[in-house]
């Protein structure tokens, strides 16, 4: 087998517990995933990644190239990911945009591989403080074409390794682009970490790489389909792929929702912060629970619809000025209210802002 | 610290170049080591208002909803700026722990609070390490708060500290037992 | 009787979309024969570009795989890097590499990696129809310049050969044309070479060919083949330009 085709997950060397910082437990899941190939360029505040696997993957055998921009990074991502390896980039928000085109490219061709946007704040050059501004393109393809990307949103460094596991397999699964969206709190904070073994999952051969056409015929990799019908017979296809991930793969997490009265929604940071508002005010003997979708694509809609059958408050915190609450009323029932408590960035909310949110709604 | 439920927060700041990111790194890896949950959330980049640079650290028997924290138990100053930055956000009857060297004694902190002050830099440069006053602040500040057991923090160094200054634990160590013992002596 | 002339087995066995008089054939052709002459078609994979050349994948007996317009050199470096053991090249347009995709076309090159780029040179955007490419000659009329390329509002054509043999990345660099038998057998050799160069592991070759492109030029087959002669070549002069030997690394 070919040093870089996607195998055995390597045994973790160090069962131990550390304490890492969010993007290199990126970095360590990666390379325990068995992605040796790393294509990016710097900005802040994800820098962390590349520097890591700069470090590690030679000794390995990887590859760690960077690039002259965004945009080669994105491309020779999608060459890499053609021959069938495993292979990476990760960036924040103004070089994610860079990227949309390849990425729309890959969603095209059925190119599997991992995205990282550890994003920063915009528009434009925005800032490097944390944000949560990029979850519309993030979620609805961001790039142009009738497309989507299995999108995860981790709110611990533990999380951090485990769903960059997930994302490779995922990405696998469905020959499609993955991404870790995250923020530069959960980047750059650091906790308990264990490079634990990720649960296996049935993953489909490969056959469709780009491998030199020895013994079959030549495998082709592209998005361009002129034919009569061929293109809307291929976007079926795609949207069938996206329909089976909705029914399979949604993933979230819910404290205290047994006799909520009201419920918070929040994803990767702000969930974070949101979880200690919702202990404080359980203290205080306000029913509040907390929804927390894990993965962004596909969209917890049906938890939401379930729940919403009998709590009637929703709130949802964010570190924008309201993204995910369009995607919460959506998903509930008519009869709910849906209240929203976000900022632009600059500074974080704490649990205690938070909280102050909940008891004006809870009533 | 055997109770049931124990949650304590912390706030270290500093000038940049002071070492307040060690003096927290350290502090979560030692808890880390005695078996609980901790968060570290550094502030970097375009939020050091004020010429500060911080740290948040959070140490908890159970798991943690928020690294970031409205109103710590302690914030540990080694500037003036962080003093004026988090005197006011301390919770009522929490620590400030101030470092005396830097900062003038005023007649006006908060009341509610205990201001415990240390000449971190001075007795750094009485035992002939000026660079380890952020060491020195870490010993007394745990001496003070009995946060996490002494050798745990000795053993984070290896952990926490670049190899390349592996060969600086030894006086690291020794700046911190300094530290320790400067507040064992006062009366 | 010797069967002297053949289709390449690298290539497959159905006509050209190319219009009538184009070069774009004759460059395949001579891609196809080098694939076949080191017997590489099932280790070999290419990279179709974004203008006329995009349908490669019809006609090349080996894996393809289409590029992003302008990324063909920075996805080929990608195939390149997770499989070093395959052959791995690039068949991009002026459009392609000389305007869109220079930067990745650049940093390619200086990174030395190990493939090889075919560029095919018209002129002109052959398949959105007619537009100035980076390559038009000064007064060459367009479709988006009807008054003639003028350097003060379109800068200069472009020597991508020239600039690329500058980097020290690139180990083989040349520009030939397929315009009279001469011409052709030059082209061979040196494309030939260019996978040579690959093969032997020396680094980023590059052949810049030269093509006539009748349809949007505006002339019969015969008439833009002279003009490759008398407008082209005196602008782009043809030769090796760089030709790293293996002593140079030792």
């Amino acid at each position: 087998m070919w040093p870089f085709e996607c195998g055995e997950i390597v045994e973790n060397q160090e069962p131990e517990k550390i304490l890492a910082k969010g993007n290199e437990a990126i970095a360590m899941a990666a390379m325990d995933s068995r992605c040796l190939l790393y294509f990016g360029y710097p900005i802040t505040p994800q820098n962390d990644i590349p520097e890591y696997l700069s470090k590690h993957l030679p000794a390995l055998g990887g590859e760690f190239i960077q690039a002259e921009s965004e945009i080669a990074s994105i491309n020779l991502l999608l060459g890499a990911s053609a021959t069938g390896a495993r292979a990476m980039t990760s960036s924040s928000s103004p070089g994610i945009s860079l990227m949309q085109e390849g990425i729309s490219y890959m969603a095209g061709s059925e190119l599997p591989a991992l995205i990282v946007n550890i994003s920063r704040s915009g528009p434009g050059l925005g800032g490097i403080s944390p944000s949560q501004g990029d979850y519309f393109q993030a979620t609805r393809g961001g790039g142009h074409g009738d497309y989507r990307m299995i999108v995860l949103a981790p709110s611990s460094v533990q999380e951090m390794y485990d769903l960059t596991c997930l994302a490779f397999n995922l990405a696998d699964k469905y020959r499609n682009p993955a991404m870790i969206l995250g923020d530069a709190l959960i980047g750059q904070m650091k906790e308990p970490l264990i490079r634990r073994k990720c649960a296996k999952m049935d993953l489909p051969v490969k056959d469709w790489a780009l491998t030199g056409a020895q013994g079959r015929k030549p495998n082709r990799l592209k998005s361009l389909y002129l034919q009569d019908g061929e293109l809307s017979e291929h976007n079926w296809k795609l949207h069938q792929k996206y329909e089976q991930m909705k029914k399979e793969e949604v993933r979230f997490e819910s404290f205290f929702t047994e006799d909520a009265k009201l419920m918070v929604a929040a994803f990767g940071s702000m969930a974070r912060v949101s979880k200690t508002s919702v202990e404080l005010a359980r203290e205080e003997g306000m029913k509040v629970g907390l929804l927390r979708p894990i993965t962004l694509f596909p969209y917890p809609e049906k938890a939401l619809y379930d729940l919403s059958q009998r709590v009637k408050l929703f709130l949802t915190v964010e570190l924008n000025t309201g993204q995910m609450v369009e995607d919460v009323k959506l998903s509930v029932e008519r009869d709910v209210q849906v209240y929203f408590y976000g900022r632009p960035p600059g500074s974080l909310p704490s649990p205690e802002e938070v909280l102050e949110e909940i008891r004006k709604y809870y009533g | 610290m055997n109770s049931d439920r124990f949650y304590y927060n912390i706030i270290v700041a500093g000038f940049g170049g002071q070492g307040v990111m060690v003096i927290g790194n350290l502090l979560a890896n030692a808890a880390m080591i005695e078996g609980k949950y901790v968060t570290y959330l550094p502030v970097y980049g375009v939020e050091m208002r004020g010429g500060t640079a911080n740290c948040t650290v959070v140490i908890s028997s159970q798991q943690i909803g928020s690294p970031v924290v409205g109103k710590p138990h302690a914030a540990l100053v080694m500037n003036l700026p962080s003093l004026i930055k988090y005197e006011p956000l301390i919770l009522p009857s929490g620590l400030l722990f101030i470092n005396s060297s830097l900062i003038e004694p005023k007649e006006t902190y908060r009341k509610d609070i205990e201001i415990f002050s240390v000449p971190v830099n001075e007795i750094a440069i009485d035992n002939g390490s000026p660079k380890l006053a952020n060491m020195v602040a870490l010993g007394a500040f745990n001496q003070k708060t009995k946060l996490v057991q002494m050798n745990s923090l000795f053993v984070s160094l290896e952990k926490v500290l670049d190899e390349r200054y592996h060969h600086l634990i030894p006086s690291n160590i020794k700046a911190i037992e300094i530290g320790a013992k400067f507040v064992q002596s006062l009366p | 009787m010797e069967l002297v002339f053949k289709r390449p087995e690298c290539l497959i066995d159905i006509p050209f979309h190319f219009c009538p008089g184009c070069h774009h054939g004759i460059a395949h052709r001579l891609v196809a024969e080098a694939i076949d002459y080191f017997k590489i078609r099932e280790k070999t994979i290419g990279v179709a570009s974004v203008g006329c050349s995009v349908f490669m994948y019809d006609y090349f007996n080996v894996d393809v795989l289409e590029a992003p317009h302008g990324r063909a050199s920075a996805v080929a470096s990608g195939v390149k890097r997770a499989r070093k053991d395959r052959i791995v090249f690039t068949y991009q347009g002026d459009g392609d590499l000389a305007a869109i995709g220079i930067a990745e076309g650049i940093h390619t090159a200086n990174r030395g990696e190990n493939i090889t780029i075919i560029f095919a040179n018209n002129g002109i955007y052959g398949m959105t129809g007619g537009q100035m490419a980076p390559t038009t000659l000064l007064g060459q009329k367009t479709s988006t310049s009807p008054y003639g390329r003028d350097f003060t509002s379109d800068g200069y054509p472009i020597r991508m050969a020239e600039m690329l043999a500058t980097l020290e990345g690139s180990a083989f660099v040349a520009r030939v044309a397929v315009n009279n038998p001469a011409n052709l057998m030059k082209a061979k050799r040196a494309v030939r070479k260019a996978f040579q160069m690959q093969i032997e592991e020396m680094g980023f070759s590059f052949v810049e060919i030269l093509l006539a492109c009748p349809t949007n030029w505006g002339m019969t087959a015969l008439e833009a083949n002279r003009r490759v002669e008398e407008e082209m070549i005196p602008y782009f002069p043809l030769g090796i330009l760089k030709e790293r030997k293996m002593a140079d690394y030792l």
